[in-house]
Parts: C-alpha cells; structure tokens; sequence
C-alpha cells in the first residue's frame, strides 16, 4: 500500500545559521532536535528514531544520541548520500515507521566548517595529497567541488548555448526572496549587471553562481499523520518519494555533466504522490550552484531538456513571477544547510508560515536534494493535505 | 616540497606502467583484456565488465574537447603565479575522458569539440604528467 499522505513532517528545528562560533556540529545538531521536537509539541522521551547527516566537518556521528541523552532507540542510522541526504531520512524515516520498526524520528543535519579566520572556499576546498594517478587532480590544479560544477556547467553551454546572464536570472530570484526571509545570510538585493561583475571562482561560475557556507543545523521529526494531526504545527504530509542516482562515468556517450537524478526519481515521486508536474505550487530546488537549479527544473521536465537558460531569463522564480521555486533564497542566500535548506523552507511555506514571502497557494511542495558532481538525488513530494 | 610549488603526483607500484610511459613521452592507459575498454584513472578492476585481467596500453593521445573551465581562485600556494587557468576534459578517440589541462593556446581560444592531441611535461626528474594541445 502507498505511503501517501500516511506520515509527515510534525516539527521543524532551525539554529542560528552563517558564521555562528563556539559551537561544533554536534552542539547545532543536538540544538536543531530539540528546536524540532519543540515545535512539534513533543517531549524527548516520545523521540525513537534518530537519522544523523553531517556536513565536512569532523565529530557529528552516533554519539549524537548520547548528546541529547536518548536511550533505548529503535532507529538509529549516520547516512550520508551528499546533498540528496536530507530527502533520504525523510524517506527511510517513513518506510521504517511504515514497517513497523519505529515511530517518531527525528532527521538532523549540521556543520560546523566556518572558522573565524577561514573562507568560505577555504572550508570546502580540501587538498589530500593523494598517490598515484588521483595525485594528477592536484598538478592540473582541480581544487574543490566549484571545479566539477563549472565543468559540468560549461558543458550545457557549449552543447546548449546556456548563457552566464540566464544563470544570473537565478541568482537574482532567490535573493530577492532571500531579502524577505529574517534567517537569511544574505539580503541586500542584487541585479544581473552585481551577478555579471562579481568576481569568477571557476569560470564560467561568478561567486553569486555558487552557495553559501554556514555553520549550523536543522531537524525534521517524521512520524504517523494521524498523530501529527494531534500536536502543536499543522502536518506537512508526505505525499511522494523518489531516488535518482546516475553517479559519474567518464565514458564517451554519457552525460553526467548535463542530467541529473531527476530524471530517474521523479516517475516514482509523482506516481505515489498521485500528481502530475503542474500541480506544484512551489518548489525547492537544491542549489549548491545556479547551474543545479537550471539542470534540475530541465529534469523534472518544467521545461526541455537545454532549455533551462531560456526559461529562467525572464525572472519567472523571482517573487514576481509565476513559478515560486526557493522561496526562502536558497542555498545561494539564505543558509548552507544542503538538502535541509530546501526541505526546511518546504516545512515553512507549505504551513503557510514563510510571513512576508508567503507564496499564497501552497498545497503541493517539490523537494529535491542533490549530492556528489549530479551524482545522487532525492525528490519528495510534501502537501497540506494528505491525499 | 617548496610550498609555492604545484603538488606533484607521487607514482605507485599501481600507477607505475602510467608514469613510466608518460616519462617516455607515451600516454599509456589500462584496457580491459575482456571487454577493450580504456580506464583512466588507474582502476583495479573494469568499471564496464568488472573484470580484473587488464593490461597497459599505449593509446592514440587524439581526442577533442569536451568541456573547459578557468580556475580564477588559488586553493594552492603553487598556482599563485598561473591564474587563471583552464582545467579541461578531453574526449580520447578511445572513448574516454579524461581531465588535463591544454596548453599551446589562449584560455580565450579553447572551443568546444577543438581537436587535441597529448604532449608532456617534464616536472621533475621522476614526474611528467601528460597535457593536451592544439592538434596540428
């Protein structure tokens, strides 16, 4: 029997987020739970399950369920599948519960990279000597996770004539979203000629091409709908999943760089949620990079495949357009949090709680989450109602 | 090591038939005895057949760019002094891509599908790694 509308997202946790210091990523995890269980009008002891996803930085594992003192769990899992990640415990929350294992879980993931004295490329960029060929990466001056991105990135638009100005329309929609939501990092408006002008990190990508970097954590508790419909928040019901994960192959006639999960996760998500493509109302698009954003609504087929430049160009996911998509700034302006920054603002708007950008109509939310070089991918379908 | 200097690669007993061929100005890749695949980098087992007898061979070093970026940041004290500077996927007319950089001409010129051919570069007494160019 379908999953639809059977369990849903009770609580939300979302700690202070950017160059927060004096915590590790234990400490914001630990934080983000207890916020989750809160908001959902819990108590810790009713807590059975625990999902952990950490970040880059080393110390956020198991031993989280010691930090908040909880015995006796029935669940208890470190995954780690990238930016798709988030969406995952979602999922595997879900069908445990559904299985009969566990009731209540609660999903976390936190970070703590940023150092006072650290940048943000400085925080994700790591530089392992390694031996033999993989050294080679290092002598070619391959540096960091922009690299594959820009590479990928370039491919569009070489094969499709995707433009730096159209991944620009992006950069500029999701901070003008970012100005209306009080978490967000960044909330000074900025235009197309700020995007174009701001310094390239690995061209084709300008620095508004690519995310922030943010200390912190965010939790969801998953649990029965039924029960949900008892406590503190109004349910987020769960109304469709999907995973997709092309990893990456360097052989002639693939193309990895250009097509993502998506494409693979989406039939699965839209059938169990019962929905078709134009019945969303909003979506939350993982966005480690503009160019992600671009490649994935190619995917789900909002629009052609290699058309993604020109249906971006004209502002459509900015809050004057017609296709509310990251409304919270994404992770190009509001926290760096990965498939947590899309799944917590699909949380927010889809219980109509986002205040001054609230999108009015917001029954049917799209999540998706994205890892690796377009590696892994997770699709969630959430609503507010449960069919 | 001096610290403003690029990292070099450090051969292995696994990597040694790559970087002997590449000090020989040769680009040799692995082929898998089963199915004739190129794999780049060095692999124990074929990623297309999942089998393990491969052996070293010396491969065409023709191919075609596929896809380019300029690295305008400096993650390495070694490349202070070369950016920016292009990192490129090469599409071998084996079948396989493999990333380089490409040298012989401008960041400026580099276009898709350019034809390239692999040329070497003597790094140090024990390390040439292979780049590409502008195939004649």
């Amino acid at each position: 029997m379908s999953l639809r509308g059977k369990y849903a997202i009770a609580g939300l946790g979302v700690t202070q987020m950017g160059r927060i210091y004096g915590r590790n990523s234990v400490d914001f995890a630990a934080e983000a739970v207890k916020l989750a269980i809160e908001d959902a009008g819990l108590k810790k002891e009713e807590l059975d399950g625990l999902l952990v996803n950490s970040g880059v930085s080393p110390g956020l594992s198991l031993n989280l369920q010691n930090a908040l003192g909880l015995h006796d769990l029935k669940l208890l899992n470190h995954m780690n599948a990238a930016g798709s990640t988030a969406g995952q415990m979602v999922q595997f929350a879900s069908m445990a519960i559904d299985a009969g294992i566990v009731n209540v879980v609660a999903c976390v993931y936190a970070d703590a990279p940023l150092a006072p004295a650290k940048t943000s490329g400085e925080a994700f960029a790591s530089r392992p000597l390694r031996p033999g060929m993989s050294g080679l990466f290092s002598t070619y001056g391959v540096f960091g996770p922009n690299t594959g991105y820009a590479l990928a990135c370039q491919r569009h638009m070489l094969k499709y004539g995707t433009t730096s100005r159209q991944l620009g329309a992006i950069a500029v929609a999701e901070r003008a979203w970012a100005v209306m939501n009080p978490m967000a990092q960044m909330r000074t408006p900025i235009t197309i000629e700020d995007h174009q002008n701001s310094r390239y990190v690995v061209q084709p990508l300008h620095l508004l091409d690519c995310c922030l970097v943010s200390n912190g954590g965010i939790a969801v508790v998953v649990m029965s709908a039924e029960r949900a419909r008892a406590l503190r928040q109004p349910p987020v019901y769960i109304l469709g999943m999907g995973q997709g994960h092309p990893g990456f192959s360097n052989r002639s006639g693939l193309n990895p760089e250009t097509r993502t999960g998506a494409v693979i996760a989406k039939d699965a998500a839209f059938k169990m949620a019962g929905v078709t493509l134009a019945d969303i109302d909003i979506r939350e698009i993982y966005d480690c990079y503009t160019y992600t954003v671009l490649v994935t609504l190619e995917d789900y087929g909002f629009c052609e495949k290699g058309e993604g430049g020109a249906f971006v160009e004209d502002g459509k996911l900015s809050p004057d357009g017609s296709f509310p998509t990251n409304t919270g700034g994404g992770q190009l302006s509001s926290y760096y949090m990965w498939g947590m920054t899309p799944l917590s603002e699909a949380v927010i708007q889809a219980r109509g709680q986002a205040g001054g950008r609230q999108v009015p109509k917001h029954g049917l939310v799209l999540v998706t989450g994205n890892g690796g070089i377009l590696e892994y991918h997770s699709c969630l379908i959430l609503g507010t109602h449960p069919s | 090591m001096a610290e403003s200097e690029v990292p070099l690669p450090v051969p292995d007993e696994r990597s040694k038939p790559f970087f002997e061929g590449a000090k020989r100005h040769e680009l040799v890749l692995q082929k898998c005895k089963s199915c004739g695949a190129v794999l780049w980098p060095v692999k124990f087992r074929c990623d297309s057949c999942l089998n393990t007898e491969l052996e070293w061979a010396k491969v065409s070093g023709k191919g075609k760019l596929y896809t380019f970026a300029i690295m305008h940041q400096v993650f390495h004290p070694g490349f202070a002094d070369k950016v920016p500077y292009n990192i490129a996927v090469v599409e071998l007319d084996e079948g396989l891509r493999v990333t380089t950089n490409v040298v012989g001409c401008s960041n400026s010129e580099l276009r898709a599908d350019m034809p390239l051919e692999v040329t070497f570069e003597d790094l140090s007494e024990k390390v040439t790694i292979p780049k590409f160019k502008p195939a004649e």
